[in-house]
């Protein structure tokens, strides 16, 4: 049977504002357990919220970047639930009145067609805090530095129908939220991480399967591995006569499986309510307009400038601004070199070739823009050829150097002193009696390709340094010669 | 010493009768003296209390003191005090010592008055006779017999009891004006946000306000002047200006139009303590304001939505207490689960858990609707009733209880009787308006209280019309020990 995937994305944004969703306490990554922490995130006897108006702007900066609409009326509601990492026994979240309503992103697919995917809602709620299994004898720790840290959760449509739509998905908001500023995106602490809710059905079929929930994804990669490998499991199950159990899994990325979460309760009944400690958010246009002029350029605006002005493919330009470090990057390096098209080449070819290899995001790479703009200077200005240039960019990529001084040390400098050129020519046909021959010996339009031999023996005794124009037209003129 | 006015003592105070340190001692002796009938008292704070008023002498000595300077109060024990034991009247929090002081509390503090400890109270502010408390249940000074009302019987009970001339409560549906009016004291309720909820542990969010017990409008207002304010730490808070309660004390009431709801004076309503009622109503007239009969016709729904909402708020607001992070614990828990079941089955009392049960019952998928939601409309039209009788009248006046303080035990056993007692005065808390109790008889030697309701941030005007009666009758200035027997109104009337 042929099967259709269905996915549907919660992605947990962290908002990056200075304190929490509903304390003064600082909201920061990696501090000692319980030291970022008020009365409030503590679930003290009769400590009382308040609501964090920079966290409200990063969601109406939000909902208006995707274009989304975006409620003048929004109301906190608790999610109650007992857990020791919830200190209060709710989470103050928002339920029937959310801050952003329906919108959409669209997405680039890998054919280069753009599909648009829908987005249900996006609201604002309090994170939890951690428990802490290992160190502590057998007992579990409870840190509440991350208690009430502010999440934006924006949730898709199931409109996404294989693991390389929900990473483009995700891709695409991880750019937006880096644009926009809302969050530093950094998915290895957690800023940004998502649930996927993956099902299957046969092809055809209107009605959707039964769906698993996977947990708590934090990298772009673990998302394609994760919802692979948890449809493989459905497909399985379904071949062979067996049934989805609607539920929670995680996913093991040492093992590459998805297997069932240790349930928090049999049956869930968060009891939703208004929120009597918080008032309703009520907004106005004039609130909302302020935000949505305010916005810097985001991805899809980046991308139609860098065909209009720069002159790249829809393509290259799209790919360039799928994230926001990678289009700083590239704008970092056509600034220093001034040629977006070599600059472009240099981004998509051998950086991103490089940046696969070595599994790192664009945040990572070892070679600055700057470095890498020199390095297309030093090509432009035929002081190497771009086999030096890539022999350059090894250099830089593996241990740090100015790029003049790695030309020098390694002897990359293209020969262009026609006088040498003409001695290592001149040697290279005199070494070579047999091949001169054969040279001779060929028809005229079956010459070029004979050239190839003399080229690299040339370029051999250069040590790759040759200007290759003009090693060419010397050989050219040359052998014609002795013809 | 006893039943001294707040402004007797601040006076006593200025003028070096005597000193902060002394009066408090005295306070605090005389507590562990006569409190043994009582249990007004869950703790006294004499050390923190010494401290206070050691500073609020070197206040006064050099003329930098406020009214409250050297003051002694008490606290009902829902509100936090940094450094003290607070419980809420419960095992849960029996250990509990918060490492901060409500907003109220610091408020009290900074204009100089000395808390001498915490008063007994019904667990977690659920009951109206001070009968569910860990502490033990509360005698009313006035007839050992019966209750002092709830749930701030604590409060009300050591400031009839003459211990001291003030103490704070919370009103979430009636319980600081029913225990006013069973103990022959001036409290009221203030408009919901004018007072900060911050550090007062929750019962009912949207229904919890705080305000004063004392024996005189007066003092009341003063007590009030200190408490409420805006406080960045309560989004509820009201960010208002906050006049001086005081300042309309003296205003006469010429031409105030005075709304008598026919829903207050009907069948359930005791009628001596009607008479009680009527008597001062007249005494009001007299004064200058002019009667109007009005109706608030949802008011009989006010006790099934006030019992749907304020459970289900409390159901989230309890979740805290978990065993996890302060407050009781278990002994040796099995598992997770063992310890929230354990500790919240020990730790919380009959009717606490009631609640509990009640609200998570109400919050429930497939019922949220139906009583939730139900119970958020019926609280719109209890709201629009007042907006209209307001549009009409000036204030509204009835009763507070249906009955005076009943008997120690007499409701225990039956949770709608007890729930029926609240008739009068959940409505205030549905429609966030302030309201208060004012003494205006007896009945069978038991105190009843004039209820005096108007609109929002309208309790200087309130406490202008308790003033100003106050000024034409005693009944305010009775004490359990002035007569064996308090005179009823027909007597004293003639």
């Amino acid at each position: 049977m042929s099967w259709e995937i269905v996915i549907g994305l919660e992605i947990h944004v962290q908002l990056a504002t200075k304190s929490k969703l509903f304390s003064g306490a600082k909201a920061g990554f990696g501090a000692a357990p319980n030291t970022q922490t008020t009365l409030v995130d503590l679930g003290m006897p009769g400590a009382l919220p308040v609501f964090n108006q920079e966290a409200l702007r990063m969601a109406v900066a939000f909902g208006t970047a995707i274009d989304a609409e975006v409620c003048k009326h929004s109301v906190f509601a608790r999610k109650n639930y007992f857990y020791p990492d919830s200190p209060k026994g709710y989470q103050t979240s928002q339920m029937d009145h959310p801050i952003v309503g329906l919108g959409h992103l669209d997405i680039q697919l890998e054919d280069r067609s753009i599909k648009r995917i829908g987005v249900t809602r996006a609201h604002l709620e309090e994170d939890a805090g951690k428990s802490l299994h290992e160190d502590y004898d057998g007992m579990t720790g409870i840190d509440l530095n991350r208690s009430s840290t502010p999440l934006l959760e924006i949730v898709s449509e199931p409109d996404m129908r294989n693991a390389k739509e929900a990473v483009a998905y995700m891709r695409k908001m991880h750019a937006i939220v880096t644009t926009i500023g809302i969050s530093d995106g950094n998915m290895a602490e957690g800023s940004m991480r998502c649930d996927a809710n993956v099902s299957i059905r046969p092809k055809g079929q209107e009605k959707l399967g039964t769906r698993a929930e996977l947990k708590n994804i934090n990298s772009f990669k673990f998302i394609e591995r994760a919802i692979n490998v948890e449809v493989e499991r459905q497909i399985d199950i379904l071949e062979d006569g067996g049934k989805i159990v609607q539920e929670t899994r995680l996913y093991d990325s040492d093992k590459n499986e998805t297997r069932p979460m240790r349930s928090k309760e049999e049956a869930n009944d968060y009891r939703y309510f208004p929120c009597p400690d918080l008032l309703p958010i009520e907004i106005d246009d004039a609130y909302i307009d302020a935000i949505r002029q305010s916005l810097p350029e985001l991805p899809d605006q980046r991308s139609a400038r860098f065909v209009s002005q720069l002159g790249l493919s829809e393509y290259d330009a799209s790919v360039l601004s799928a994230s926001r470090t990678l289009a700083d990057y590239f704008e970092a390096v056509v600034l220093v070199c001034n040629d977006a098209k070599l600059s472009a080449n240099w981004v998509t070819g051998e950086l991103s070739k490089y940046m696969n290899q070595h599994n790192v995001e664009i945040d990572q790479v070892p070679v600055t823009a700057v470095h890498l703009g020199q390095l297309i200077n030093r090509i432009m200005d035929d002081t190497i050829n771009s086999k030096g240039a890539k022999a350059v960019f090894d250099e830089l990529w593996n241990q740090a150097g100015e790029v003049d001084a790695i030309i020098d040390a390694n002897g990359l400098k293209q020969v262009s002193d026609i006088g040498a050129i003409e001695a290592m020519v001149d040697d290279v046909i005199a070494s070579s009696p047999k091949q001169v021959q054969q040279y001779a010996d060929a028809e005229v339009e079956k010459r070029g390709k004979m050239l190839g031999f003399f080229m690299g023996q040339v370029m051999k005794a250069s040590k790759g340094s040759a200007n290759p124009g003009q090693v060419n037209g010397l050989l050219k003129k040359k052998l014609d010669l002795l013809c | 010493m006893t039943h001294k006015t707040l402004v007797q003592i601040a006076k006593d105070l200025a003028a070096g009768k005597y000193s902060s340190r002394e009066i408090t001692q005295d306070i605090i002796a005389d507590i562990k003296a006569r409190d043994t009938v009582y249990n007004s008292f869950i703790s006294l704070s004499e050390d923190l209390a010494l401290g206070q008023a050691d500073a609020a002498d070197a206040r006064i000595k050099v003329g930098n003191a406020d009214i409250l300077t050297g003051v002694p109060f008490a606290h009902k024990d829902l509100f936090c005090t940094q450094g003290h034991t607070t419980t809420a009247a419960s095992k849960m929090l029996a250990n509990f010592v918060p490492p901060y002081e409500s907003t109220v509390g610091q408020r009290l503090l900074s204009a100089g008055a000395v808390c001498v400890g915490k008063t007994n109270m019904d667990e977690f502010a659920m009951g109206s006779s001070n009968e569910s408390s860990f502490f033990g249940a509360v005698k009313n000074p006035w007839d050992l017999n019966a209750v002092p009302g709830g749930s701030s019987g604590g409060s009300a009970a050591a400031v009839a009891a003459g211990f001291v001339p003030a103490a704070t409560g919370t009103d979430t549906g009636g319980s600081i004006r029913q225990p006013a009016s069973f103990c022959n004291l001036t409290g009221i309720k203030p408009t919901y946000g004018r007072v900060s909820r911050f550090g007062i542990i929750a019962y009912a969010s949207s229904l919890d306000q705080a305000g004063p017990m004392c024996q005189t409008a007066e003092d009341a207002a003063i007590m009030l002047n200190a408490m409420a304010g805006f406080d960045e730490q309560d989004s509820t808070s009201v960010q208002q200006e906050t006049p001086d309660f005081t300042a309309e004390l003296n205003l006469p009431l010429h031409g105030l139009k005075v709304g008598l709801p026919k829903e207050f004076f009907g069948p359930g309503l005791n009628p001596q303590v009607a008479e009680c009622i009527m008597a001062a109503v007249k005494e009001i007239e007299k004064l200058g304001a002019q009667i109007i009969d009005i109706s608030l016709p949802n008011l009989e729904l006010s006790i099934p939505a006030y019992y749907v909402i304020a459970p289900s708020e409390a159901s989230s607001n309890l979740s805290r207490f978990d065993g996890v992070r302060y407050g009781y614990r278990c002994d040796k828990p099995e598992n997770l689960m063992d310890l929230y079941c354990r500790t919240r089955a020990e730790g919380f009392g009959t009717e606490v858990k009631r609640r509990i049960m009640v609200g998570t019952y109400a919050l429930s998928e497939g019922y949220y609707d139906a009583y939730y939601v139900k119970a958020q409309r019926i609280r719109r039209l209890i709201k629009d009733d007042f907006a209209r009788a307001l549009s009409q009248v000036d204030v509204i006046m009835g009763p507070v209880a249906p009955t005076p303080a009943f008997d120690l035990g007499s409701n225990t056993k039956d949770p709608v009787a007890m729930y029926l007692e609240d008739i009068y005065t959940l409505s205030a808390n549905m429609a966030g308006i302030p309201a208060m109790s004012a003494p205006a008889g007896f009945v069978n030697g038991r105190p009843v209280g004039l209820h005096i309701m108007g609109n929002y941030f309208a309790e200087a005007k309130l406490l202008n019309i308790a003033h100003q009666y106050q000024q034409v009758t005693d009944w305010h200035l009775q004490t359990p020990t002035s007569n064996s027997v308090p005179v009823s109104n027909q007597e004293k009337g003639a």
